[in-house]
């Protein structure tokens, strides 16, 4: 059996910038173990600009983005895997991986990442109603299609789900000679970010259908129409508002959910994330095991993926020091009105060193709204938006001077100022 | 000329085909379909039904269980998944208890081993079950089945052994001259034959129809269902039934040889025969009616919805024999549940009463009923594992990440006398795409190693049906 100090499972943008940040704090023995023939992860198929704001104050393009990690990696000369599947985390931390050069392989891990990313949900999870036809794909594998094989899956296409993947290929599509008839959308308002929503549908002129879902597919072998209606408030269809389309394409872009297949089958709460349950140091309830980037919860933005990863890499530095004591006072951090999840759910306040993040989302658009942070009775933190909205994730960073240790609960909430 | 065409590859016509192959003929097997086993045999709840439900002394009671007691060999011969569980039928509210004792004097008069459960007993046996369970009928012979590999692997094992399969062959017509049928397909191929064995599922009463008036109707029923994804373990261990009514079985919860579990089906009438839509009012009430019996059901875990239709037969029992006109024309109509359990009781009994009455059976000297054997990765131990990769490095390489399927599998199956040649059959055979991403990762490689493997272009590859290309048009192509 292998010993390695550190394993990172993904090495997508997550992974990689997790490696590194654990090698600048003087981590040496790091593997980054990664199913592709690649690092980088989705960012490969993503070629549209937008990426690297924060991170390195320019747009870049995805593989733009990821190459500039991957350069880092091979400089720093970190020691990774490719065409490498994880098929097993133990409890202690064996990791067994296959691969066709080395056949399974067993590693005792000392600490371990998990950057496993996300997936797509999918017609079969959203229990999508009518015909079985061809034709109905997640917006993220037409996205590959085209981007990384040449083919258009179709070129009328109807998309459901103005998440971010399926703003960003309905412009794709058009560009490559698709029509792109329209997006619905379930709630009264986008799920993808605003920017995407200008520069995908408005300047194509592409129709948003807010309140509106798809209540029919038809095509007994290929994809035919494609119905949609509105819905009311309880989300039930609105009589005579049915719209049909004809079309050989669906995408969709309902949602991303964390690919925690390796966890299933260990002691590790999930949260309201459906990722991994964790504490201030993105640590699971197994002590030495670690998540981050969108396998811990779905991100807008890849900078903040990084930036999450880098407080994985160091937790996982601190616990290979021994300095993740889990002693002391402990607080449980949960989500009050209007919030979706907070990341971390716990936090060991003893063991921050400065400061902590905490990662959330608001569960439905706000205009002129406080974020209170608050501990027991107190409000630690209060934080004035003029708006906010739940495809965009807050963060609000924290003095460890700020909490007082007087309570054990946490509550994140907003209110709306009258 | 062949002496036996069997119209129909689903896994009654595989097994079918299968048995003849043993014997010195010489069989065609017509299917419409890109792939055997592709509707009846696809959608339906993967179960090898004890028998302690069909009417006594009826054609359905004496096959489901003849073709019960075959499963532990056929599965071995065939390699086909197959696990012996058990099923529950629960009873829970009081005055179902007599309908209980009745099914356990109906089990008895099928010859079906059964036992009356105590509620105690049952939520041992079973902790999810609604704690209100007042009594379960336990039948231990039920069992499990991946009704994909069957069929698959019964028409290989008929293949490998001579017979010949014809896929894309929709039958338009059949004539007779003389001793021979004509029997024509919509491609104009004209297929002459001694024999035919109608096994074409819902479509079987067409068919028929083709020699001779029929005085039956198969009116297609539909069974909606859930799959959910194998993270919880112990959701269920053995099938779990409600109380059976006149529309069936009705909703179960049940494992699979896959790991998931099933919720379903529904069960009402269709006005087409190729209706498999779902609709979100049926799904509702299977969830509703299967929480009543296991509330806990983590219906988030949802990783499809799907619907399979039946031929009910207006008899109410399976329609098997001679044609009325012509004792050269068998069918086997009206094979709805327990349609698979009974497919290898079905396919003795057609050959031992019918085609041995108009056909003289010699047994071929050199029948093999062991198909080629699969790798099972999953039963390997790490060492098993790391030779057959040292020495096949493709199974080094995972390509379904949900399933764990590998390179090697889905090559393998190329190597087979009945290929996968479209998505949903390499699907069918190695899981790959049946996981919770349902394809969203794997789809794009198993694509591309059909279109390998077939030398075919990307934009030709098929998911299921004609038409239903996985990628239409290569960028930058103006046609």
């Amino acid at each position: 059996m292998i010993k390695k100090r550190l394993v990172i499972i993904g090495g997508g943008s997550a992974g990689m910038a997790a490696a590194i940040k654990a090698y600048e704090l003087g981590e040496r023995d790091i593997l980054i173990i990664e199913k592709n023939a690649y690092l980088g992860g989705i960012l490969n198929q993503c070629i549209h600009n937008g990426f690297g704001l924060h991170e390195f104050k320019e747009e870049l393009t995805g593989p733009e983005f990821m190459t500039r990690f991957s350069n880092k990696v091979n400089e720093l000369g970190i020691d990774y895997r490719l065409n490498s599947n994880v098929l097993n985390i133990s409890n202690d931390k064996v990791v067994t991986y296959s691969n066709s050069k080395e056949g399974l392989v067993e590693v005792k891990a000392e600490a371990i990442i998990l950057s496993t990313g996300c997936y797509e949900r999918n017609a079969g999870a959203i229990q999508i109603p009518g015909d079985r036809p061809s034709g109905v794909y997640t917006a993220g594998q037409a996205q590959l299609f085209v981007n990384c094989y040449g083919y258009l899956v179709g070129k009328r296409v109807f998309i459901l789900g103005s998440g971010d993947i399926g703003l960003i290929m309905a412009r794709r599509m058009t560009l490559e000679g698709a029509k792109v008839l329209g997006v619905a959308e379930l709630m009264p308002y986008s799920a993808g970010l605003n920017r995407n929503i200008v520069q995908c549908l408005k300047d194509f002129d592409i129709p948003l259908y807010l309140s509106h879902t798809v209540k029919k597919v038809e095509g007994l072998s290929h994809l035919e129409k494609v119905t949609i209606a509105k819905v009311d408030e309880k989300m039930n269809f609105i009589e005579g508002t049915d719209i049909t389309f004809d079309v050989d394409t669906l995408l969709l872009s309902v949602g991303l959910l964390p690919n925690v297949d390796l966890f299933n089958k260990l002691p590790i709460r999930i949260s309201r994330t459906r990722g991994a349950m964790v504490n201030q140091a993105m640590e699971s309830d197994i002590r030495g095991i670690f998540a981050c980037g969108n396998v811990l919860h779905v991100h807008d933005l890849v900078d903040y993926v990084v930036e999450e990863a880098r407080e994985a890499a160091e937790g996982a530095v601190q616990y290979l020091k021994g300095e993740l004591k889990h002693e002391g006072h402990i607080y449980e951090v949960n989500p009050g009105n209007g919030i979706g999840y907070v990341v971390p759910q716990i936090v060991y306040i003893d063991d921050v060193k400065e400061r902590l993040s905490f990662k959330f989302r608001v569960r439905k658009p706000y205009k002129d709204v406080d974020i209170y942070i608050k501990e027991g009775d107190k409000v630690i933190k209060k934080i004035f938006k003029p708006a906010i909205i739940p495809s965009e994730m807050e963060i609000v960073k924290l003095d460890k001077s700020l909490f007082s240790k007087e309570s054990n609960e946490i509550l994140v909430y907003v209110e709306e100022r009258k | 000329m062949f002496d036996v065409v069997v119209i129909g590859a689903g896994c009654v016509g595989s097994l079918i085909a299968r048995k003849l192959s043993s014997y010195q003929l010489n069989v065609a097997v017509l299917e419409k379909e890109s792939d055997v086993g592709n509707i009846v045999t696809m959608a339906n709840s993967a179960i090898v039904h004890s028998g302690y439900d069909p009417v006594p002394g009826s054609l359905k009671a004496k096959l489901n269980v003849l073709g019960n007691a075959m499963f532990d060999k056929i599965s071995e011969e065939l390699d086909v998944e197959f696990e012996r569980r058990g099923s529950l039928t629960v009873a829970l509210y009081d005055e179902q208890l007599p309908l209980l004792d009745e099914l356990a004097k109906r089990s008895k008069e099928n010859g079906v081993p059964v036992k009356i459960l105590t509620s105690k007993e049952v939520l041992e046996m079973e902790p999810n079950i609604n704690k209100d369970v007042k009594a379960a009928l336990f039948a231990p012979t039920a069992g499990l089945v991946n009704p994909f590999t069957l069929s698959v692997h019964a028409m290989e094992n008929a293949c490998d052994n001579g017979a010949k399969l014809f896929l894309n062959e929709k039958v338009v017509d059949i004539k007779k001259e003389g001793d021979t049928f004509k029997v024509i397909c919509a491609s104009k191929n004209v297929y002459e034959t001694k024999v035919i064995i109608n096994a074409a599922g819902i479509y079987s009463e067409e068919i028929h129809k083709m020699i001779e008036p029929i005085d039956y109707t198969l009116t297609p029923r539909k069974g909606e269902y859930f799959i959910l994804d194998h993270y919880s373990d112990s959701l269920v261990k053995h099938t779990i039934f409600p109380l059976p009514t006149s529309k069936g079985k009705g909703i179960l919860v049940s494992p699979t040889t896959g790991g998931t579990y099933l919720v379903g089906p529904s069960a009402e009438v269709t006005f087409s025969k190729d209706d498999v839509s779902t609709d979100k009012a049926t799904l509702d009430d299977v969830r509703r009616q299967a929480s009543e019996m296991v509330p806990s059901i983590p219906f988030n875990q949802v990783i499809r919805t799907f619907s399979g239709t039946r031929p009910t037969p207006s008899t109410h029992d399976f329609i098997i024999g001679f044609a009325k006109k012509d004792d050269h024309f068998i069918t086997c109509s009206g094979i709805e549940s327990p349609g698979l359990a009974s497919s290898p009781a079905i396919a003795e009994y057609v050959v031992n009463e019918f085609v041995s009455k108009v056909l003289s059976l010699e047994k071929k000297d050199n029948f093999n009923p062991y198909v080629r054997k699969r790798v099972n990765l999953a039963k390997m131990s790490p060492e098993e594992r790391n030779k057959l990769i040292k020495e096949h490095p493709e199974y080094g390489e995972i390509i379904c990440n949900c399933e764990k399927v590998t390179l090697g599998e889905i090559l393998d199956e190329f190597k087979s006398s009945v290929p996968p040649m479209t998505i949903k059959a390499v699907r069918k055979r190695t899981r790959a795409g049946f996981g919770k991403c349902q394809g969203g990762f794997c789809q794009p490689l198993v694509t591309k190693l059909i279109a390998e493997h077939f030398k075919i272009p990307l934009n030709k590859v098929l998911y299921q049906f004609e038409d239903s290309y996985v990628v239409r048009y290569k960028v930058k192509d103006e046609k």
